[in-house]
């Protein structure tokens, strides 16, 4: 018991800092332009895609560069060329368009690299077990994501609030048009957080892309539930990502592993619940089945009891 | 007979015989209804390809009683709603012939509105070509007419399976994982009752169900799995959800034996690679190492086509010979039938026998499930044919002749036409 405890608990970390890798930019261009960005796990699809190819040629490490270097330009110029022209539109216009460039992301990524999962291996120098626990291998790839999601949280937090750019995001974050208003550029502050939010997505991928399998299926399998991580986190937090996520991991991995239906949770008051009783096929749902179902729950309960989330600055 | 009802009857009879026309010179449509996107799009794909193969092969000969065949795609994004909308698309546009083959759920959605549909349309019934949806009740409780299953259905290959375990001592703790719909609930019913009458002492010690296509790290499953002590893992997964699991499990370095379905295709031999060897068995109706020269020049000719020079990616295998008995028996019994009427196909195609590369296969008349023989395989090296490029294929380790893998069934149908 103590062993499946250590193990999810390590399990659920790494998840949930995938998660955060994609939620924190998201987080970031949600809060400042209100753009409810589709295409972001898409990115992150597309940054697994770009390190597969680019690894022949720049080695992995090259890539781990220069692959999220372009998500970045790519989300620049959606943000440059795209989203801009858009944006007078209304949010409904942007929905719309964010939601249709996730399909073309999707078509280019079948286009380009088919329909099949490609094979990505981790460099030699991270492709061994770091350290065994309860008779489970811990590849250093996983200890190796922990740490570059750690990295990337403290140099996003250090840029936010140390800097004079991370000033003006901050402030653009609240009170958009002040900043508007006090002469800075405020489309240029746009388009940098939209890239450096796409890069961001693009790092994530390069990690999510060895750590699970490179498919066309991967925007899909991660696109919801980093929305429900930045409503939960809360709008713009960085640190409330960075919980939200973790929570997330957390509560996924230990719903799977536990076995616990609603029928048991009664027999401890003393009700008997058996296959004779009706609804049996409720009652006997385990915890483990509907773990991914949590996340969801977990978002409509903030929304109605909390719509701020956990460390969010407002409700909206 | 004024000017305009001259013009009426003219124009109406230059478009009769406009139909007519279209009808002999123009194509037999099947619509392929099946995921081209989304977390199973490899799947559908796949197929696809294999179809398309087949097809193109045939209309080079001149097609089927002087009409080529049309391979329609309609993806379904593994939905069963999504189906539903396919299948009234296909209808609309006067297609006869639909094929299916991934996910239980979408097959039980479809079949039961073709029956609906047959029912209600007489002369403009349609058959299903089901190729590899094998929840048993399909040609069980949910059988009909026009309904036709080419896959040994999810307690026939458990039944092989379940043989094959018996007779090895080594299993003791046995994990099943499989996908929460009604497939995954099959095989893990199957392998529960089967487990218990052929090896009372073995000890099922998980039943795991997972949602279908969601889930994207398999880790935490595979914890709970060593955490049981399992030695031996039965699954159904397929696609992603087979690859994933097994990569999860590779990456925690576990050391399990794997019986399993669909281990032996779309990435699944790349994610586990070495590790797999001699651990991964699948049960299957063929493998690249059966030997059999034609089949070896098919496959050879099929993946020249789909990996041409310089293609990047991932290698397109040839992966389903159960396809090719499909495609050969339902084009033989429109020849037969001497028309492209599918009740008049489903007439010759009840009960007919063929034969393929590996002996006589039947379709059984009683439920319209075909009996072909299987083959449990093992992943070892050292084999004239690898797969996905690892180095390791699949080795034989017992065949099941096709008139053993019967079992008994429930199907109650009445005769269209």
């Amino acid at each position: 018991m103590f062993d499946l405890i250590v193990l999810s608990v390590f399990n659920g970390l790494i998840y949930g800092l995938l998660l955060f890798m994609l939620s924190s930019g998201l987080t970031l261009i949600f809060s400042m332009m209100g753009v409810l960005n589709f295409a972001h796990a898409s990115v992150y699809m597309a940054g697994a895609y770009f390190a597969y190819s680019l690894t022949p040629y720049l080695g992995f490490w090259g890539a781990l560069i220069a692959a999220p270097f372009l998500a970045g330009l790519v989300g620049a110029a959606v943000e440059r060329f795209g989203l801009r022209h858009v944006h007078g539109h209304g949010h409904v216009a942007e929905l719309l368009f964010t939601f249709g460039l996730a399909y073309l992301i999707e078509e280019f990524v079948h286009l380009v690299w088919g329909r099949n999962p490609l094979d990505q291996r981790p460099p030699p120098l991270l492709d061994f077990p770091l350290f065994t626990f309860a008779g489970i291998d811990f590849p250093a790839f996983k200890v190796f994501m922990i740490v570059v999601a750690l990295g990337m949280f403290v140099a996003l937090w250090l840029i936010l609030t140390r800097t004079r750019i991370g000033l003006i995001v901050q402030a653009a974050l609240t009170h958009p048009h002040t900043v508007g208003n006090l002469g800075h550029d405020v489309p240029t502050v746009f388009t940098l957080v939209f890239a450096t939010g796409s890069a961001l997505a693009g790092l994530a991928g390069v990690m999510g892309g060895i750590h699970l399998v490179t498919n066309p299926g991967m925007a899909q399998a991660l696109g919801p539930i980093v929305f429900v991580v930045i409503v939960v986190g809360g709008l713009g937090s960085l640190a409330g990502a960075l919980i939200a996520s973790i929570l997330i991991g957390l509560l996924q991995t230990f719903a799977i592993a536990v076995d616990a239906s609603l029928a048991d949770f009664l027999r401890l008051f003393g009700l008997q619940v058996t296959r004779a009783t009706p609804g049996w096929e409720v009652w006997s749902i385990t915890l483990a089945q509907i773990g991914p179902m949590l996340p969801y729950l977990l978002l409509v309960l903030m929304l109605m009891l909390r719509p701020r989330g956990l460390l969010g600055s407002r409700d909206s | 007979m004024t000017h305009r009802t001259a013009i009426v009857a003219v124009l109406g009879l230059s478009l009769a015989a406009g139909t007519a026309l279209a009808q002999s010179r123009g194509t037999v449509k099947i619509a392929y209804i099946d995921p081209l996107s989304g977390a199973f799009a490899n799947v559908g794909d796949l197929g696809l390809k294999h179809y398309t193969f087949f097809a193109d092969k045939l209309n080079a000969a001149g097609g089927v009683n002087g009409q080529k065949i049309e391979i329609v795609p309609l993806d379904n994004k593994v939905s069963p709603q999504e189906s539903l909308i396919a299948l009234k698309k296909a209808i609309d546009d006067g297609i006869r012939y639909i094929t299916q083959g991934n996910s239980s759920g979408v097959a039980l959605a479809l079949t039961d509105a073709v029956e609906k549909h047959n029912a209600r349309n007489k002369g403009k019934e349609i058959l299903y070509i089901n190729y590899a949806a094998v929840d048993p009740a399909l040609t069980n409780d949910k059988c009909h007419y026009m309904h036709f299953r080419f896959d040994a259905d999810a307690d026939m290959k458990m039944q092989a399976l379940t043989n094959y375990m018996s007779g090895r001592k080594e299993i003791k703790k046995v994990y099943l994982i499989n996908q929460d719909y009604a497939f995954g609930k099959a095989v893990a019913a199957a392998a529960n009752t089967m487990l218990k009458a052929k090896r009372p002492d073995v000890q099922v010690v998980g039943d795991e169900l997972h949602p279908l296509g969601r889930v994207t790290d398999f880790s935490p499953y595979v914890a709970k799995i060593k955490a049981a002590g399992a030695d031996s893992v039965i699954t159904g997964n397929w696609g992603n959800d087979m690859s994933l699991l097994i990569k999860a499990a590779k990456d925690a370095g576990m050391e399990l034996d794997w019986y399993t379905y669909y281990a032996g295709g779309l990435g699944s031999p790349t994610a586990i690679g070495q590790a797999g060897r001699d651990r991964v068995k699948q049960i299957s109706e063929w493998h690249k190492n059966v030997p059999s020269p034609e089949m070896e020049a098919l496959v050879a000719e099929y993946e020249r086509r789909f990996n041409p020079p310089g293609a990047t990616g991932t290698y397109n295998e040839y992966s389903f010979m159960r396809l090719k008995t499909a495609f050969e028996m339902v084009t033989r019994a429109m020849a037969e039938a001497k028309s492209n009427d599918p009740v008049k196909a489903a007439a010759k195609l009840s009960g007919m026998k063929h034969h393929t590369e590996f002996g006589e296969v039947q379709m059984r008349a009683d439920n319209h499930q075909l009996l072909q023989p299987l083959y449990v395989s093992t992943m070892a090296a050292g084999l004239k044919y690898d797969i996905e490029k690892t180095g390791l294929g699949f080795r034989t380790d017992d065949r099941i002749e096709a008139k053993d893998t019967a079992l008994p069934t429930t199907c109650k149908m009445n005769r269209i036409g």
